[in-house]
């Protein structure tokens, strides 16, 4: 029967029309142009802005975080979140630090890190998809659990006996000029972005956020990769506390303290829908320069970290509202 | 016509409601085109259609859930704009809604009294009134619930209850009831049509929306028919017969022809032994062979999702066994399943079957996602090639396979559904209620692809609450009720009678 | 309306009280104990107001940004006009706490950008307008006029002004969920947000209000807080809004909506503030103070989560049969 209907039956094509519309509207095409805007503006306020050497130093201060937001944004596309990864990296860098003392030397320290970045994403996964609980309550908790005991076992003392090697992989350069927790994330970001958008895992992953009740109909290990991607969460924050602990060369209880906000910050200006089942790891990345650069342009002018951070408050409300007028606007007109 | 006059003076004093030219699009679809309905004081209006033939679009228009594109509201004569629910109740218009909606947590009394609480001075919520008039309203119902009991401890016919009396508390003049029996027991379902009666007298109107011709036969005074969104029909019950309004209803004789093959089956595929659950399914057994499409027939939670869900890996049997081509298997999850052969099209399209958000080539392959990548990595162009390939058998209308599920209508979207479950080539196929709330083509189109499938070989186990369906499709029929099966037919054997004996507990039968 | 979670948790708290009480007898003297209720009032009030968030399944994250630019603002009108009469200063603070309050309300309701991406943005703008408004500086009770300082002071029958705010907020959210139309309203959205639609209740006014209501809290808790320590600068505060939360969740807050009481919350905020309050007491460090809330956060959302777990249908006539009788014996 079905020769005979075929004749019968129109074409359907293989992807929707890409209409200019439709890029122009487009959440990266939106950051572009904001991350455009944003050198632009300040390499006309400050002359030091555009040199490469500054650039390139300015990733310090945001690769650590932006390693995080990697994985928050994997957790935020299956509709979960992790609060708790600031404290993962202040429990994490107490461990290093007494692991140091022991006389561990850097490469035992990076096993420490990410065995403990990875336990603590255990405790989170384990809670969350084991007990079946809302993972913002959870990490909620875990935040404090986690930053409690640094804090129970540092005290108001820190931790500052670290090997010369530690310390120059967290302040130091691959070649002459390019800082190793830079290009970690690059390389990072590189693979969760291919896992993401290439690989079944990926769609997945889309999938469960996008509704987890037809994914686990369809045969989709939902609660297992829930789980696995706390645990990546943690392995990150683990990692960014390696390169954190290193780049400060010590450890106090409030280290890394409202990162997990500054992370989350990240992930949804980058376009990652917070409802889950949408974003890209490219947004993210645009997002993250679009912070990163915004934050270097401002301490050039000596702005203080506070205010800088009304205006990127203001910039993740304004960019989020902004369409939602305009297209309300836009409807009203016609 | 002289008939009417002479019972009633309805027509003199008008209708109290009355729509005409009432049209409503959603993206994609047109939900409703120019309908009209009319209600009579005093009279109960049974609205009639195939699932998705607008009857729920115009509940939700008639109690200002949606805003209707073009068309006029008047009640008793007067034009009505009806911008949000309170403004439907303003005019006395309330539903009981199919799928009840209500507040767990909160008690009986509140859920009556949500958005219309009686107040006492300074704006103060009068609970005690509020109690007294919930009891009040029970009585009437004679149901001896507490009004201080928390919603979430009621039964599903008890839950009902609160609804109606919820339509009570607002002395509505047009009660809507959306098919208010389908969860309820023989004995409820008296309840109600007595409840109806009362209403009846009286002088409230109501629309009474149901699929049940023995029902509409019983309690209406007058019919409205749609069809694909449009008014086909009206008239009084007395003047009409189930034959005419089915052929109404589908705009085609009333013989609806079932593409069902005889073919002859093969070896056995699926062997299920004393399949138990703890709560809701005991001794499920029965065998499967090739080309054989099983009934499996009950009504609305009788267990046959529960049992065949269980199945397909998603709960844990408490015993009993499953042997595919004879050999015991494990069925721990739905990928476990899968890969035994196993595929089930859920019945609930939009929350268990569909991602809606995403685009049909990303459901289509969703379940079978390894198929498609070489070293890891996906191949748009295989995914592509599968999902051409199943759309097209399946007839998927959509403007293009990346489109979103949620622009397709329900029948393009169940079409996906099952090509997502084909593309994991299966050799057991369940379809639970596969053709529910679907447009009459699509219908066709899945009952004659199943009939295709069986002649591939495929094995189906189709669950439907639809008796025609059932009898029309299947090579054997089972019928389950309270979590057992109750009896099994051969196709040839069965009639509609013992069949639906079995599943309301009328028969305790149990045929080879 | 039963109480049974909120009867368990002020017995733990009970139980607690007399734990520390045998090792340290001087915690549970009257005074001692009043102390504790006093320390605690703040939060209170500002458990209570995200409690009507949460039941509406939203949350703010701004409350203590809020407050504390709230605080900011009331202290520097002292210092610029020190005569200003302290019921002027109580008004600017819940009027300005509201006006934040309000810019969320309008972006979450009006434009409908999600509740908790919307308070992060504003938390970290009201927390830096902190340290633009006040050019950086720190006010101390210096700047602060003697009556700005005097209200948390006062005292009326023995109790500290703060425990009678507090009690007055309390009933006042009492009054407003139990007892009337739009505080019932919100346990409806967040209950089940389309029957709420059925009902006409319309969720962008529910939220409207209750982000509004949050912000008015947030303000006056902010007067209370710069005027009891005598300080406002751009930290005060900071972190606090979990806090708030952890207090709703072992208040038996549900985060997913529409369930929560005002003696849960309360309660819930009670047991932080006796164990802020006893670990000094028994000598142990006010660090551990942190781990143990987000222990008891985890352990009472386990436990809430528990005792809601859902049974199958029971669709075996015998397993209906057998709940029915469990359910008679209990």
């Amino acid at each position: 029967m079905s020769e005979v209907t075929a004749s019968t039956r129109y074409r359907v094509s293989d992807h929707a029309p890409r209409t200019l519309a439709d890029f122009l509207l487009r959440w990266e095409t939106i950051l572009v142009a904001l991350l455009v805007l944003t050198v632009a503006v300040n390499s006309i306020l400050t002359p030091y802005f555009l040199d490469r050497d500054n650039l390139l130093d300015a990733t310090f201060n945001f690769s650590e975080k932006a390693m995080i937001a990697l994985g928050m944004a994997l957790l935020i596309i299956v509709r979960d979140i992790d609060l708790s990864v600031a404290a993962i990296v202040a429990l994490v860098s107490l461990l290093m630090g007494l692991a140091a003392q022991a006389g561990a030397d850097t490469g035992v320290l990076l096993l420490v890190a990410l065995a403990t970045g990875s336990v603590c994403g255990m405790v989170n996964g384990a809670l969350v998809t084991g007990l079946a609980l809302p993972s913002i309550v959870v990490t909620i908790g875990t935040m404090s659990l986690f930053r409690g005991i640094a804090q129970v076992s540092l005290g108001d003392q820190a931790l500052t006996k670290y090997p010369e090697a530690l310390l120059s992989i967290g302040q130091g350069y691959i070649g002459a000029n390019v800082p190793y927790s830079f290009v970690t994330f690059l390389l990072l970001a590189l693979v969760v972005a291919f896992v993401l958008h290439k690989t079944p895992l990926g769609r997945r992953i889309f999938a469960i956020g996008a509704n987890p009740e037809a994914s686990k109909f369809s045969g989709i290990p939902v609660a297992r990769i829930r789980f696995g991607l706390f645990v990546v969460s943690g392995f990150l924050s683990g990692l960014a506390a390696w390169f954190l602990t290193g780049r400060i060369g010590s450890t106090r209880p409030n280290i890394a303290q409202g990162w997990e906000l500054e992370a989350v910050t990240m992930v949804i200006l980058g376009g990652v829908s917070i409802a889950g089942g949408s974003g890209t790891i490219p947004g993210v990345m645009l997002a993250v320069f679009v912070l990163g650069l915004t934050t270097f342009g401002m301490s050039l002018m000596n702005v203080p970290g506070i205010v800088i951070s009304v205006l990127l408050g203001l910039l993740l409300i304004t960019v989020l509202a902004a369409p939602i007028v305009a297209r309300r606007w836009l409807a009203r007109r016609r | 016509m002289s008939s009417v006059s002479k019972t009633m003076n309805v027509e003199s004093t008008g209708p109290v409601l009355s729509l005409s030219g009432v049209s409503k699009m959603f993206p994609g679809v047109r939900a409703l085109h120019e309908a009209r309905l009319t209600l009579h004081k005093g009279q109960t209006t049974a609205l009639i259609g195939e699932n998705g033939a607008g009857k729920s679009t115009l509940v939700k228009i008639l109690t200002g859930i949606y805003t209707p594109d073009a068309g006029t509201i008047e009640v008793n004569g007067k034009a009505a704009t009806f911008r949000s629910p309170r403004d439907a109740w303003a005019a006395g218009i309330v539903a009981i809604h199919q799928e009840t909606v209500m507040f767990d947590e909160l008690s009986i009394a509140e859920n009556i009294f949500m958005g219309h609480a009686p107040t006492a001075g300074l704006g103060r919520l009068d609970w005690r009134l509020m109690r007294d008039r919930t009891r009040v309203l029970l009585d009437a119902l004679e149901s001896n619930l507490d009004p201080e009991t928390p919603v979430k401890r009621l039964g599903v016919a008890q839950k009902h209850m609160v609804e109606i009396a919820r339509a009570l508390s607002h002395d509505a003049r047009v009660v809507i009831m959306d098919e208010p029996t389908a969860a309820l027991s023989a004995h409820e379902i008296e309840e109600l049509y007595a409840i109806v009666e009362r209403l009846k007298k009286d002088g409230r109107s109501i629309l009474f929306i149901s699929h049940k011709f023995d029902e509409i036969f019983r309690v209406a005074d007058r019919w409205t028919c749609l069809r694909d969104g449009e008014h086909v029909g009206e008239g009084f019950i007395r003047d009409t017969n189930e034959r005419q309004l089915v052929s109404l209803m589908v705009g085609r004789s009333i013989d609806q022809v079932f593409p069902k093959t005889d073919n002859a089956p093969g070896e056995v595929v699926l062997e299920v032994n004393d399949l138990s659950h703890p709560t809701e399914f005991d001794g499920i057994s029965f065998s499967l062979r090739k080309g054989e499409i099983l009934g499996l027939y009950g009504l609305v939670g009788a267990g046959r999702s529960e049992a065949m869900q269980c199945l397909f890996g998603l709960t844990k049997a408490s015993r009993g066994e499953v042997l595919i081509d004879g050999k015991a298997v494990e069925l721990t999850s739905p990928a476990v399943a899968v890969a035994a052969g196993i595929s089930y099209v859920p019945e609930d399209r939009q929350v268990q079957g569909a991602v809606l958000p995403l685009g049909v080539r990303e459901n289509m392959t969703l379940a079978s996602l390894a198929r498609y990548a070489s070293s890891g990595i996906l191949s748009t162009a295989r995914e592509l090639n599968e999902t051409r390939r199943l759309g097209e058998r399946l007839a998927v209308k959509a403007a293009n396979w990346d489109q979103p599920l949620n622009e397709l209508s329900g029948g393009n979207q169940q079409k996906v559904v099952i090509g997502k479950w084909l593309a994991t080539h299966p050799r057991i196929l369940i379809l639970d209620e596969p053709t529910k709330g679907i447009d009459i083509g699509s219908k066709a189109a899945v009952h004659e692809f199943m009939s295709e499938l069986a002649r591939e070989g495929l094995a189906i186990i189709l669950i439907s609450s639809e008796l025609p369906e059932v009898m029309g499709m299947s090579d054997f029929i089972m019928v389950m009720r309270e979590g057992r099966i109750l009896a099994r037919w051969d196709r040839a054997k069965a009639t509609p009678e013992a069949i639906v004996r079995a599943a309301s507990g009328l028969a305790e039968v149990a045929a080879a | 309306m039963t109480y049974r979670r909120e009867i368990l948790l002020a017995v733990i708290i009970l139980a607690i009280v007399v734990g520390v009480g045998l090792r340290a007898p001087a915690f549970v003297t009257p005074s001692s104990l009043i102390g504790v209720v006093t320390d605690t009032s703040l939060l209170f009030m500002l458990t209570l107001a995200q409690m009507a968030v949460l039941l509406t399944r939203g949350i703010d994250l701004s409350v203590a940004a809020n407050l504390a630019l709230t605080g900011m603002v009331v202290a520097l009108a002292s210092r610029a006009a020190p005569g200003i009469p302290i019921a002027a200063i109580i008004v600017l603070a819940v009027g300005f706490g509201a006006a934040l309050g309000l810019i969320n309300a309008v972006l979450i309701a009006g434009l409908g950008i999600p509740p908790i991406v919307v308070t992060l943005g504003t938390l970290a703008v009201y927390r830096g307008m902190i340290f633009v408004i006040a050019h950086g500086a720190w006010l101390t009770s210096k700047d602060m006029s003697p009556a700005f300082l005097a209200v948390p002071k006062a005292e009326f029958l023995g109790l500290s002004s703060l425990i009678w705010i507090a009690a007055l907020v309390s009933v006042a959210a009492w009054v407003f969920l139990n007892h009337t139309s739009a505080g019932r309203a919100l346990y409806a959205v967040g209950g089940n947000p389309v029957a709420a639609r059925y009902c006409g209740i319309d969720l962008a006014r529910q939220q409207l209000r209750v982000y509004t209501i949050s912000g008015a809290v947030a303000g006056l808790c902010g007067y209370l807080w710069v005027s009891r320590y005598g300080i406002a600068y751009s930290d005060i505060a900071i972190g606090y809004e979990l806090t708030v939360i952890a207090a709703c969740v072992i208040g038996g807050v549900s985060i997913a909506g529409g369930v929560g009481s005002v003696p849960g919350a309360l309660l819930g905020a009670l047991f932080l503030g006796v164990i802020v309050n006893a670990l000094p007491v028994i000598n142990v460090s006010p660090f551990w103070q942190m781990a143990i809330s987000g222990a008891v956060i985890l352990a009472a959302v386990i436990v809430n989560s528990r005792s809601e777990r859902q049974t199958g249908k029971l669709i075996l006539p015998e397993a209906r049969r057998k709940a029915a009788n469990a359910a008679g014996g209990a």
